[in-house]
């Protein structure tokens, strides 16, 4: 399975898909695949940790919420995602453990992700493999 | 849906209202750019016209492209009794915008020192992905930004007093409540302040290619022989989280189920969260307006530090993205309406009240950046605008290809080189940034401008091309 892919769908924006065996894993690709949009988040050290708690009305507010936290990490903390771990999902409340590093100067920044959007905004199941895709504004 | 819009001039298509629209929708483009616009982008528009107490038509200009609720390069105008306002009308880059400056500076001065320059430029001005800006901003500075604009920059020391004449809304809009911005907003945007950002923002020195309107260069300060500046940017972090924050909030208080797509999220201009979105959004409007206020006192200092003493005067700044109360004629009568820009330009004609006394008799300069490395557009304002498209234009190239296949169809250097083959100087933080915005990936801004001129809602007035260019 595939960890996410770009629909290339959107020209001025960049529409995703990211999968996973469970919801959280999806969730947690979904953060990856906005992450490589930025920067190679493989070759970011996994130096430093966020715990985060995040809340949403609604799964998709939730997933909302969820990468506009990295987002806002980002803009506030120089935080660039290695890897995201212990993500747990219920009742529309989410808890992960963020793993990368501040150290931006170190790494390669190619693009922006300005924001996070409901646009065609889907999260499935299909089988036993689950689905989110996303159009985030760059 | 393509189908369904009728050609009804050389330069205007038309769908009538049909399921749920109260209002047509017309798209402004040739033949060429209207076979190019995707469906996604003409169902987003129709959506548009379906919003409460929208006016006459939704537009569409001829860079539209597909965007997340309405699309990209549209203007629409709502009535502010029955109106809506919505943040994704706007867009997450409140007041991403333009300025152009001309200099004094003959452009073989220029091209002597040019890499020298562009070393200076790039120091002096923060760009790139997650780029700080050089000064350390406290929360009470911040609200005061937020509170004044352009207007706290040169009172700070970033410019002259005249320069707040050329800018929109001089540089402040009046309804602007620091208080309305959230605590999370103000976290983004006290690093940010003075800073390019990335994506398709730059920063580039240029020169006069053609003039069109020799009269009206003129008297917009141009000069063939100096070079001038264009810096395009945005309101960054902060800007984002507002609409991202008011998003939330119109979700939570009037629902989206009823709408044909969630980003279509709106509030009623009257009730207590369309006021409160606009003080907010005005505040970020606000702090774009300073950060390229900043960024070009820091223009004028690199200028400054490479060449002695330079005049750089502002000719004028344009917001992109922006709502406004404004004055229009909807059928036959005068009315005060909330007009939406999301990827537009204000072209108002002479005469306007909202024009500096300068510009009265020729009316705005309109400014059309064009993407890296290609070229820009200076038109001018008409009453034809105002007549037919809410006094508007369009406000850029417009993708026709994904960052993603960008990617894989360009590689940086070959970027690099292709431009410096054309005697174009580029520099960026990163040769994959540089792919995603190769030239190729924009629609022809030649195309865009005739069809803006011949239209008649901005004329031409002369077309500017990079001598070196920062790619934020």
């Amino acid at each position: 399975m595939k960890k996410f892919e770009f629909t290339g769908k959107k020209v001025a924006d960049a529409q995703f898909r990211a999968y996973g065996s469970s919801l959280e894993e999806a969730f947690a690709n979904a953060a990856l695949a906005m992450a490589s949009i930025m920067y190679d988040y493989v070759k970011i050290k996994p130096a430093e940790e966020r715990e985060i708690k995040i809340e949403g009305n609604d799964l998709q507010s939730l997933l909302y919420n969820f990468l506009e936290e990295i987002l806002f990490l980002l803009d506030t903390e120089n935080f660039l995602l290695h890897s995201v771990k212990e993500i747990k999902i219920k009742n529309n409340q989410l808890e992960a453990v963020l793993v990368g590093d501040t150290k931006i100067e170190n790494y390669e920044l190619f693009g922006q992700v300005k924001a996070v959007t409901y646009n065609e905004m889907k999260i499935e199941k299909e089988k036993d493999i689950y689905m989110v895709q996303v159009v985030v504004d760059i | 849906m393509k189908e369904k819009f009728k050609q009804i001039s050389d330069y205007e298509w038309r769908i009538e209202k049909e399921n749920g629209m109260r209002v047509p929708a017309i798209v402004f483009a040739s033949k060429l750019l209207f076979d190019a616009i995707e469906e996604d982008a003409l169902t987003q528009l129709r959506n548009v016209a379906t919003l409460k107490g929208i006016q006459k038509h939704a537009i569409a200009l001829p860079d539209i492209h597909s965007g997340y609720g309405f699309p990209i390069g549209g203007v629409a105008a709502f009535d502010i009794d029955e109106g809506v306002i919505s943040p994704g009308g706007i867009g997450y880059d409140i007041n991403c915008g333009v300025r152009l400056l001309v200099t004094d500076l003959k452009i073989e001065e220029f091209i002597k020192k040019r890499n020298q320059f562009l070393d200076e430029i790039f120091k002096n001005v923060p760009s790139g992905l997650g780029s700080k800006g050089r000064i350390r901003v406290t929360k009470e500075m911040l609200l005061d930004v937020l509170a004044k604009g352009a207007e706290w920059a040169v009172e700070n020391g970033y410019g002259i007093k005249e320069d707040l004449t050329k800018t929109e809304e001089y540089g402040k809009m009046p309804k602007a409540d620091p208080n309305a911005v959230s605590n999370r907003a103000l976290q983004r945007g006290m690093p940010q302040l003075g800073s390019l950002g990335s994506g398709n923002h730059f920063l580039e020195i240029q020169k006069v290619d053609k003039v069109f309107d020799g009269e009206i260069a003129e008297k917009f300060g141009i000069d063939k022989s100096c070079v001038t500046v264009m810096i395009h940017c945005g309101s960054r972090g902060l800007g984002h989280q507002v609409a991202s924050d008011y998003i939330k909030i119109m979700e939570q208080k009037f629902g989206w189920k009823h709408l044909p797509d969630r980003e279509l999220v709106n509030a009623p201009i009257n009730s207590d969260v369309g006021q409160t979105y606009y003080s907010a959004m005005s505040a970020a409007v606000n702090y774009a307006f300073a950060n390229r206020q900043m960024i070009m006192h820091w223009t004028r200092e690199s200028f400054y530090n490479v060449f002695g003493e330079v005049k750089v005067d502002l000719v004028y700044d344009v917001a992109h993205n922006v709502a406004k109360f404004e004055k229009h004629k909807i059928d036959g009568e005068i009315k005060k309406v909330c007009i939406h820009r999301k990827g537009a330009t204000r072209s108002f004609g002479p005469g306007r009240e909202e024009l500096p006394e300068i510009y009265q008799e020729t009316g705005q300069p309109v400014i059309i950046p064009g993407s890296m490395g290609t070229a820009s557009y200076l038109l001018v304002g008409t009453k034809k605008a105002e007549e037919v498209s809410f006094g508007s234009t369009a406000h850029g190239a417009g993708r026709v290809m994904s960052r993603h296949a960008a990617l894989k169809q360009f590689r940086g250097q070959q970027v690099y080189a292709t431009l410096h083959n054309k005697d174009i100087e580029v520099k960026s933080a990163s040769w994959k940034g540089l792919a995603e915005e190769a030239p190729q990936v924009y629609k022809d801004i030649d195309e865009v401008a005739n069809v803006s001129h011949n239209v008649g809602i901005g004329k031409k007035v002369c077309r500017l091309v990079p001598l070196c260019v920062i790619k934020g």
